[in-house]
């Protein structure tokens, strides 16, 4: 190209700068087409983009250097012709090295002095790293931050989203450990509530007078020491969700106060005459029986019925079959990346003791074993030795087992009629065990009704009496 | 010389994409003589040209963008691929019959 051809910009600067220059340093792709369509100038980070350079684009069509399913099906500058509104448009194109580009591109016509359009302005803006964050940020199996791909887990993910659209009072119970927070804060960050507070509270923190203040807030003056007006948190869960964990510890004074918010959505903070209504979404959560609460006197049924609008029960650890490695896997990536560590896995002796424990503290004493043996490992495998030694001995995990569950959850894990006295059984495998051979005993061997007593398909039981040599 | 060659149409060009051509060009020389056609294809699609290249019994394909999948494929079905050939399809026919065609080549 000659100097005189050299486009120039002349005005801005004492000597006249080089379009191309100017262009170059623009960090999205710029092509400039003139009214035949053909391309007058394009910037180097179009080059990178496209794979074609600008000087063998020049004077080419611009559907011939963009590529893009734009061009084909709905060229903006080709369809609109003249002057029109600037157009942004994401669609695909493909490069020298054939892939397929995601772009966001923007079309404009250029107009002279006169109006009339002289040249079309289009930029094309590379999507793929963004869409790459799309890809970190929503892991396969999983929903918010909650990992599995159990059956058990997929019931959840398929019930969250409808739950989150609607705005009924939700009742999360599962043992400790299981994830019961994380539903809670997924069920805030896919409502409409999203945009507004999430805020948690765990009823049993707190003495029941410090409590009351704390939920409903209170006047200056209310009581001693009250030298300010306190919101509380039904206020500042304002538009949005209010957590309350661990409501089965909640004291059986402030069980009424909640129903009354729950019937009528207004808050009286202590010592004031004036309510406020609140727009809060309530969702609690909790590991006791409720039920049996309700029974023994110890939980008002009518604030139960309230809040058991929506039930959600999440299953414990040693029901999702097949999640152990998912969750595993989850965490030693995680771990991997917050110490610095480049652990591969877990060795198979090591996984065989993690696949005979039982996990009475569900995710959570998961988790807290990955990070105890990620600390202490030094190699890229997990081995035995690094696993917590109470794991290893498991004697001993298993009065750790009887002070840690509640006998609300163990009772779901073991048929009617049974408990977990009558099984004492040494781990999980033996308990399932011993859970087919009462199950078999009750239906008189028939496996059909053995396996619907289970809540098993017939061949889960087959395959798990194959397992323990039951055949 | 390849004896069966088609090209994906945009107007008198060769389709700026593989996958989005709604129309080929298919020409045959057979003893000396040349059979030409046009085919308007229903829709658009990568698959089914794929297919279509591998039933006609296609020995090269003259296109412009087409994504590395599709490409592989035809490789692997023993098919010449002469891809990001920007120009009219006339002269990309002709360029292919004096041997001097090859990828990448911009013959306007």
């Amino acid at each position: 190209m000659n100097k005189t051809d050299i486009p120039l910009i002349s005005i801005l600067a004492d000597s006249p700068i080089a379009l191309q220059q100017l262009i170059d340093k623009i960090p999205i792709g710029i092509l400039i087409v003139d009214k035949s369509y053909r391309v007058v100038q394009m910037n180097r980070a179009l080059e990178a983009i496209t794979g074609i350079s600008a000087t063998s684009a020049k004077g080419l069509p611009c559907y011939h250097v963009l590529r893009s399913s734009l061009c084909v099906k709905d060229c903006p500058i080709r369809n609109r012709q003249g002057a029109f509104e600037p157009v942004s448009v994401e669609t695909d194109l493909i490069d020298r090295s054939r892939e397929l580009i995601p772009v966001n591109i923007n079309a404009a016509p250029l107009k002279d002095l006169q109006e009339n359009v002289a040249l079309y302005l289009e930029t094309v803006e590379d999507l793929r790293s963004i869409r790459d964050l799309d890809e970190k940020v929503s892991h396969a199996f999983s929903f918010a931050n909650i990992v599995g791909r159990s059956a058990a887990m997929e019931k959840i993910y398929q019930i969250l989203p409808i739950l989150a659209q609607s705005d009924s009072s939700v009742l999360i119970t599962g043992e400790t450990g299981t994830g019961k927070d994380l539903v809670a804060e997924a069920l805030h960050q896919a409502s409409n509530r999203s945009k507004g507070p999430f805020i948690k509270i765990n009823c049993g923190a707190l003495p029941e007078n410090l409590l009351e203040s704390e939920l409903f807030g209170h006047q200056k003056g209310a009581f001693t020491g009250a030298t300010e007006n306190k919101p509380g948190r039904f206020r500042l869960a304002h538009n949005g969700t209010l957590y309350l964990t661990e409501i089965g510890d909640l004291p059986l004074t402030l069980q009424v106060k909640l129903l009354t918010f729950l019937d009528d959505q207004v808050i009286y903070p202590l010592g004031s005459t004036s309510g406020f209504q609140a727009n809060v979404r309530v969702v609690a959560g909790t590991h006791r029986n409720l039920e049996q609460m309700v029974n023994e006197g110890r939980f008002r049924k009518d604030l139960l019925f309230r809040l058991n609008v929506v039930r959600m029960h999440l299953p414990p650890l040693r029901n999702r079959d097949g999640d152990l490695q998912l969750l595993l896997d989850h965490f030693v990536h995680t771990l991997n990346s917050r110490f610095q560590k480049k652990i591969a896995g877990f060795s198979k002796r090591a996984m065989k003791i993690l696949n005979q424990y039982s996990f009475p503290g569900n995710v959570r004493e998961l988790q807290n074993i990955v990070e105890y043996a990620a600390n202490i490992c030094e190699t890229k495998q997990i081995e035995p030795e690094h696993l917590p030694t109470y794991i290893l001995d498991l004697d001993a995990s298993d009065a750790d087992m009887s002070s840690l569950s509640e006998p609300d959850s163990t009772d779901r894990m073991i048929p009617s009629g049974e408990s977990l006295d009558t099984a004492n059984q040494k781990n999980w495998s033996s308990m399932e065990k011993q859970m087919i051979m009462n199950a078999l005993l009750d239906t008189g061997g028939r496996r059909n009704e053995t396996a619907e007593k289970l809540g098993w398909g017939r061949s889960t039981l087959w395959r798990k009496m194959k397992k323990h040599g039951l055949n | 010389m390849a004896d069966k060659i088609l090209i994906p149409l945009y107007g008198n060009d060769v389709a700026p994409r593989f996958d989005l051509a709604t129309e080929i060009f298919i020409t045959r020389l057979e003893d000396g003589k040349e059979s030409d056609k046009i085919i308007v294809l229903p829709q658009a699609s990568a698959e089914k040209l794929c297919h279509m290249i591998v039933t006609e019994g296609i020995d090269t394909v003259i296109c412009n963008g087409i994504e590395e999948e599709y490409y592989q494929y035809l490789i692997w079905k023993k098919v010449n691929v002469l891809d990001s050939i920007i120009g009219s399809w006339k002269s990309a026919i002709s360029a292919l019959r004096k041997n001097q065609l090859s990828s990448n080549d911009v013959i306007f």
